[in-house]
């Protein structure tokens, strides 16, 4: 039992070696390749062997006479990553590791940008992020400059210049004043993608209507119904009249048409009348005949 | 008879070395950039989700099927992976993973919260098996960056990719 332990030990002790002396062979090759760019790897010794060079991106194998420098053309290896270059013969191994490194030039923008619909006027409403890629579809992880800018219909323009930290850079913007579509673009120099953000009118401000007699009825007419900047709110926005009397109480919903709203009512002198539309309350009318 | 002992005993430090030991797990505090708050919940599962991926992908290149690749990696980093395996499968090649150690941090959240990317410094085992026999084994350790996005019931490896420190 004591000898085979020791068998056992001595073979762990030579294969240790061997690992040991892999570790400290001949092969030589670059510590870093970028990403599709032709490479060799120069092997020491005489002989046969196979070249492995493997990583999750990719994997080569070559069979090849030892002494003798193996080339790798261009496109050989594109997908960045750490790899391995094992020089195999039959009874040793030697092995080096290097780095597949993105191409310096961006070709891709993986670019996410909220909401795609927001009211006017909303401090850091917008947001955008951005990720850059190679040709290769490879993460650029070096700082590369983003630009994002937000354009209106009425020509203004917010830009932010936001440099890349492990290949991602984000930025918040202002959604602006006045109702419309924008443009809101991440760029990298002719790179470019692009994201429609619509921006509508806020809530009812200033909320106003009137009452006019007709007939046995009241009339109740809203002024044309506008956010806080000026932007009429649009058709199909529920108002709500309220009028509430001795003994009771009515309410109407009406949809904003052509920028009002319109209904008729019971006349109950006396009554309060109230307009409302969402969390939005307008004026406060009572009604004496 | 003394070479196939050295051969026995070789395979026996290569089992003892690539065995499947549970990886230790560092997770840094997260060191965020972006304006988007990170629940403790969300960057749980993300690194949950992550830290399984590494068993898809050991046993999808292993067994040279970029179907079990399918539950953990979506879009660039899936498409990646299947071209490796169809490239070992073509050299009638399988390697094994075997993470040993991660160190963890998440470092971005994106605002609108459909992006999570973070780093990992790895020690893994890496065993290459050509036609049915043991290659060799390598002691390997990176810096991966990862970029997660959610899927239906978790979060899904998009970008994974060593990088220089």
């Amino acid at each position: 039992m004591r000898a085979r332990f020791a068998v056992v030990l001595g073979g762990l002790a030579i294969a240790t070696t061997q690992l040991a002396f892999a570790e400290a062979g001949s092969m030589t090759l670059p510590k870093t390749v970028e990403a599709g760019a032709a490479f060799s790897i120069q092997s020491g010794g005489s002989g046969k062997a196979t070249l492995y060079v493997v990583g999750p991106g990719s994997v080569l194998k070559r069979d090849v006479q030892l002494g003798e420098t193996t080339f790798f053309p261009a496109g050989s290896l594109f997908n960045a990553g750490h790899y391995v270059a094992i020089l195999a013969e039959d009874s040793s191994t030697e092995s080096s590791a290097f780095d597949v490194l993105p191409a310096s030039s961006p070709t891709d923008l993986s670019f996410l940008a909220r909401p795609s619909r927001l009211p006017v006027g909303l401090h850091d409403g917008i947001t955008g992020a951005a990720y850059v890629f190679d040709v290769y579809h490879n993460l650029i992880v070096a700082p590369t400059s983003v630009s994002f800018e937000l354009s209106s219909p009425s020509g203004a323009v917010q830009k932010r210049i936001v440099e890349t930290q492990d290949g991602a850079a984000w930025t918040v913007m202002d959604s602006t004043a006045q109702q419309g579509i924008d443009r809101f673009v991440a760029r990298i120099d002719r790179i470019s993608s692009a994201r429609v953000v619509e921006q509508v009118p806020g809530d009812p401000c200033g909320l106003k209507m009137i009452v006019e007699q007709s007939g046995r009825e009241l009339q109740l007419r809203t002024d044309p119904v506008r956010d806080c900047n000026g932007n009429a709110v649009p058709d199909g926005t529920i108002v709500t009249f309220t009028e509430a009397y001795k003994g009771g109480q009515s309410t109407v919903d009406a949809p904003l048409k052509r920028g009002i709203a319109e209904v008729q009512m019971a006349d109950h002198s006396g009554a309060t009348i109230s307009v409302a539309s969402g969390v939005v309350l307008g004026n406060q009318i009572r009604w004496e005949k | 008879m003394l070479k196939s002992l050295l051969i026995l005993c070789s395979l026996f430090a290569m089992n003892l070395a690539i065995g499947s030991a549970q990886a230790t797990v560092l997770v840094e505090p997260p060191n965020l950039r972006g304006p988007r708050t990170l629940p403790e919940q969300t960057g749980k599962a993300a690194i949950r989700d992550y830290l399984q991926s590494w068993q898809n992908l050991s046993a999808a290149l292993e067994q040279n099927r970029a179907d079990l690749l399918d539950p953990a990696f979506v879009g660039t980093a899936r498409d990646k992976l299947t071209e490796t395996i169809l490239q070992q499968t073509a050299l009638g090649i399988h390697t094994h993973y075997q993470d040993r150690a991660h160190d963890i941090q998440i470092v971005f959240y994106s605002p609108e919260g459909l992006s999570i990317e973070l780093t990992d410094d790895v020690a893994y085992d890496l065993q290459i098996v050509d036609h049915g026999k043991v290659k060799t084994i390598q002691h390997m350790s990176a810096r991966y960056v990862i970029v997660l996005t959610p899927a239906e019931v978790r979060w899904r490896v998009r970008v994974f990719q060593a990088a220089l420190n």
